[in-house]
């Protein structure tokens, strides 16, 4: 069924339940979304993608990668309660990875310029899940999972020895927006490649970090598909 | 083995046969067994009991029940002897003698145990007149503490099922959610949403298979409510979830309770056991053809489990985490299927609703929050326990009627945080406001789950908010950006008032970070994670002021950990030692008898007075060229008992080190 829903004025027909982030890609409208792949079901973590949604006459803000398209949807993508919550997220992300290239260059574009809080450390995973996700939902093997929760949360394989399950097509290390899996040659054969949670000196992105209008990333599936095919086999 | 119950008129037939078998001149002990009172030893006094009665020959004229909580937790253990309703509180194992010989032989009660009122110290015999018991109104905690849960034929006694043979044999399922909703009811669990409207959703969503589940995950710090009940009256909620599957034509239901709560998982299973095997569970119940079973699932005891996707996505075996609820769990929940969680209470008011009808049940409460509601009322409050009271009463009549007020020591009230860790502080001058879902959302808590948390002005309102954030933090999934970040940095702005490092924009900072947290986190807790802060910076902004701008907790709690104040010293000896070293010349400059001190202080080296003794453990008395340290040691310290293991001298070597700083002001968190 389609339903019409408008977006920042304009009118776009999407069938109904499509997220409004990919009805807003279809208007050429970016939205900046760090833990969101649509080849991979929406988490709804890193809530930058965050929209003012208009239903029945009330406004609230909703994260777009997940909120589903129902007819006479309206939605504004640039108000200033988006921009002040995208800011804020930005700058707690900020506070958390200072050093991390994209998030340091979203914040830019932002207009960030100072942070308020006080930076935690030098990490470098955001927590967006791309790589738990890839692995469980593309791969199928789950090799990598949260472990802990709160603050404590981070990503690891069961009990954090190698895996066995790991079939080391390095889908994790190519989702990663921030660069933080890092694949590591030496594990047995049988097992692929093995893998482990570092720091990956990461190449500048010739697309500024907007994977939503990126060719490399729309290729990705395909090939990605391909790797993983391989490697199977020859496990 | 009672044989399997078919039809209404068979459960009638049964609550007949049960009510004919009792003695009504029979004496009965009802003695709570609940977490509260077992861990005072209600089941040694429960054995003590059936001992000494069988030792005498009585066990045929007096029956003993465990049965669930009274509510009156801070003198349990508590029982009560039927048919005289004797109130016994704070009884001991050795006292049983005494009761029998006494109370059951001779029938006069035994004084010592009876309740003595705070103002009045009079004793008072019966129940009922304690000013504790006085303004509430049991209904859902009607049965709990009357009946013994392990024993169906108990709840059936009392009217139990009677509310299901009516809903499935008399009404259809419109008409039910149509009661439900004319009942007013709303959530019990926190969000206070209508039952009804949800039980609607509920059953016009589309799909075949659909759940109700029951919540019993409860976390709140200081709130045993859900857990008392399930403890105490685990029938009632399986009838609940009956009536409420058969309204929205589900087959399957879960109770989901945390694993910390053995006795209420125990009861809870003894309880779909024992309807099970009546046939009230199960195929074709009451001949209605409605087939319906209930698991029990045990978690593992996280917080945010207690959010409705949380829960199901940890009953589908996932990870215990939050996820979307743009399109409802009425239409998509467990299993991405129509299902309807209501909290445990909710349920338990199912089965009252149905039985008395939706007027009655309407006829408490305010306008828009019906009935009545259970509260853990605890913190510095005389009678903590847990009540149940109509909605619309005075959190004053709460706090002071039944709770007896600030607990004895002189203190004057100063704030009642309602709602658990998601909830608001409430200062006094809003004590007058009535107690439902919205007044207390304008006040800027929630009614929650129903936790009352009660300060006296020794309480310093930024260490609550610190405390409650700090749970949070530790209770976050760690899913989304806003709560599990947010919670961080507000825990270390928070940590940093309190420690007198405060900044003149931590406040607007503070503000700003709660609105974020508001407006964009994943679920309700990181949503909800603000309110204690922000309840605070409302109603004691004072508060956040003296410590950020005059480094002053005003309730003396706060600490710098960088400072001593010179209250914590006990003992003189070492802070007269400290303060006359302070204010000489050389305590700047290393002052070499410090330096010895120090060594000693620490234990690596003894005092001596010969030069015979002198070794790399001793230290000469000859070497010192002042006699303060010297006295210090050789009449204060070897004179005193505890030969310096004392913790003031731990203070001391902290002192002398330089790594902390002697404040003379009790409240001050920085040296001015």
């Amino acid at each position: 069924m389609m339903v019409r829903i408008t977006i920042d004025g304009q009118i776009v027909h999407v069938k109904r339940h499509t997220p409004v982030l990919e009805a807003a890609k279809q208007l050429e409208i970016f939205i900046p979304t760090l833990c969101y792949h649509k080849a991979l079901k929406a988490y709804g973590a890193c809530r930058l993608c965050v929209v003012e949604a208009f239903r029945n006459g009330r406004s609230k803000l909703v994260t777009s990668c997940n909120y589903p398209a129902e007819d006479g949807l309206v939605v504004f993508t640039a108000t200033d309660r988006v921009k002040t919550a995208r800011k804020g997220i930005m700058e707690l992300l900020l506070a958390r990875c200072p050093e991390v290239p994209q998030i340091q260059q979203l914040a830019e574009k932002m207009g960030i310029k100072a942070v308020r809080f006080k930076k935690k450390g030098d990490r470098r995973c955001i927590l967006c899940g791309l790589c738990v996700r890839a692995c469980e939902e593309l791969v199928g093997v789950s090799a990598i999972n949260f472990t802990s929760r709160g603050t404590e949360k981070k990503i690891n394989t069961p009990f954090g020895i190698e895996s066995k399950v790991c079939i080391g097509c390095g889908s994790c290390t190519y989702i990663c927006p921030t660069g933080c899996v890092e694949m590591v040659g030496g594990g047995s054969p049988s097992d692929g490649r093995s893998m482990n949670m570092g720091d990956l000196a990461l190449a500048g992105c010739p697309n500024n970090y907007e994977c939503e209008a990126c060719e490399i990333d729309r290729e990705f599936i395909e090939e990605f598909k391909r790797v993983v095919k391989d490697v199977r086999a020859k496990t | 083995m009672i044989s399997k119950i078919k039809t209404p008129s068979d459960l009638e037939v049964l609550r007949q046969a049960i009510l004919s078998r009792q003695d009504p001149n029979k004496q009965v002990l009802r003695v709570c067994c609940t977490t509260a009172c077992r861990a005072g030893g209600a089941l040694d006094i429960v054995k003590n009991f059936k001992e000494e009665l069988a030792e005498r020959g009585l066990q045929d004229k007096v029956e003993v029940k465990k049965t669930g909580c009274r509510g009156f937790c801070e003198k349990g253990p508590v029982m009560v002897i039927e048919p005289e309703e004797i109130f016994y509180s704070e009884v001991k194992p050795k006292d049983v003698t005494k009761i029998i010989d006494y109370t059951l032989l001779d029938g006069r009660p035994v004084k010592r145990l009876l309740y003595t009122d705070a103002e009045t110290r009079k004793k008072i015999t019966n129940e009922k007149d304690i000013p504790f018991f006085g303004k509430q109104v049991r209904r859902v905690f009607s049965k709990t503490g009357k009946i013994d849960p392990t024993q169906i034929q108990d709840y059936i006694a009392e009217g139990g099922y009677r509310a299901l043979a009516k809903a499935l044999t008399t009404m259809e399922p419109e008409e039910i959610i149509e009661a439900v909703e004319a009942s007013g009811l709303r959530g019990r669990g926190g969000g206070g949403f209508p039952t009804g409207r949800k039980w609607r959703a509920c059953w016009e969503a589309p799909g075949s298979a659909r759940y109700v589940i029951a919540n019993g995950d409860e976390g709140d710090p200081g709130a045993f409510m859900d857990r008392s009940l399930m403890e105490g009256d685990p029938h009632s909620i399986v009838e609940g979830m009956i009536i409420g599957a058969y309204a929205i034509g589900a087959n399957e239901g879960f109770i989901y309770v945390r694993d910390e709560y053995p006795i209420a998982v125990e009861h809870l299973s003894i309880a779909v056991e024992q309807a099970t095997s009546l046939g009230l569970l199960g195929k074709d119940i009451l001949g209605a053809g409605f087939d319906f079973t209930i698991e029990i699932e045990r978690g593992a005891g996280a917080f945010v489990c207690g959010e409705s996707t949380a829960l199901m996505n940890s009953l589908e075996g996932r990870v215990g985490e939050p996820r979307a609820k743009y399109v409802h769990t009425v239409a998509s929940g467990l299993w991405d299927r129509p299902s309807a969680l209501n909290n445990v209470e909710t349920w338990a008011n199912v089965p009252l609703i149905i039985d008395r009808g939706a007027e009655w049940y309407a006829s408490t409460g305010t306008a828009n929050s019906k009935g009545t509601k259970i509260f853990s009322l605890v913190g510095k409050v005389q009678n903590t326990g847990l009540i149940e009271v109509p909605m619309g009463i005075t959190l004053r009549e709460i706090i002071f009627d039944i709770g007896g007020g600030i607990r004895k020591g002189g203190k004057l009230f100063k704030a009642v945080q309602t709602g658990g860790p998601s909830g608001g502080c409430i200062p006094e001058h809003k004590m007058d406001m009535p107690v439902d879902y919205d007044s207390l959302k304008s006040l800027g808590a929630i009614m929650g789950s129903g936790g009352m948390i009660v300060m006296d002005e020794n309480t310093c309102m930024v260490d609550t908010a610190k405390y409650f954030v700090n749970f949070l933090m530790s209770e976050s999934c760690g899913k989304c950006v806003p709560c599990r970040e947010g919670l961080e940095q507000m825990h270390e702005i928070l940590t940093n008032i309190c420690e007198g490092n405060g900044e003149a924009e931590d406040i607007a900072l503070l503000e700003r970070l709660s609105s974020l947290m508001m407006d964009t986190s994943l679920c309700a807790l990181g949503g909800t994670a603000p309110n204690p802060v922000l309840s605070t910076i409302r109603y004691f902004r004072d508060e956040y002021e003296a410590h950020i701008f005059d480094k002053e907790c005003p309730a003396g709690v706060c600490r710098n950990p960088g400072i001593i104040r010179v209250t914590e010293f006990g003992c003189e000896s070492p802070l007269r030692f400290y303060e006359y070293c302070f204010a000489c010349p050389q305590f700047k400059d290393g002052c070499p008898d410090l330096s010895l001190s120090r060594t000693m202080l620490e234990g690596k080296r003894k005092l001596v007075f010969s030069d015979k003794l002198d070794s790399e453990d001793t230290v000469n008395a000859k070497e010192f060229h002042c006699l303060k340290p010297l006295s210090y040691f050789e009449k204060s310290r070897n004179t005193c008992g505890r030969q310096g293991k004392c913790r003031e001298e731990g203070l001391l070597v902290d002192l002398l080190s330089g790594k902390k700083e002697l404040v003379h002001s009790g409240t001050r968190l920085k040296k001015s």
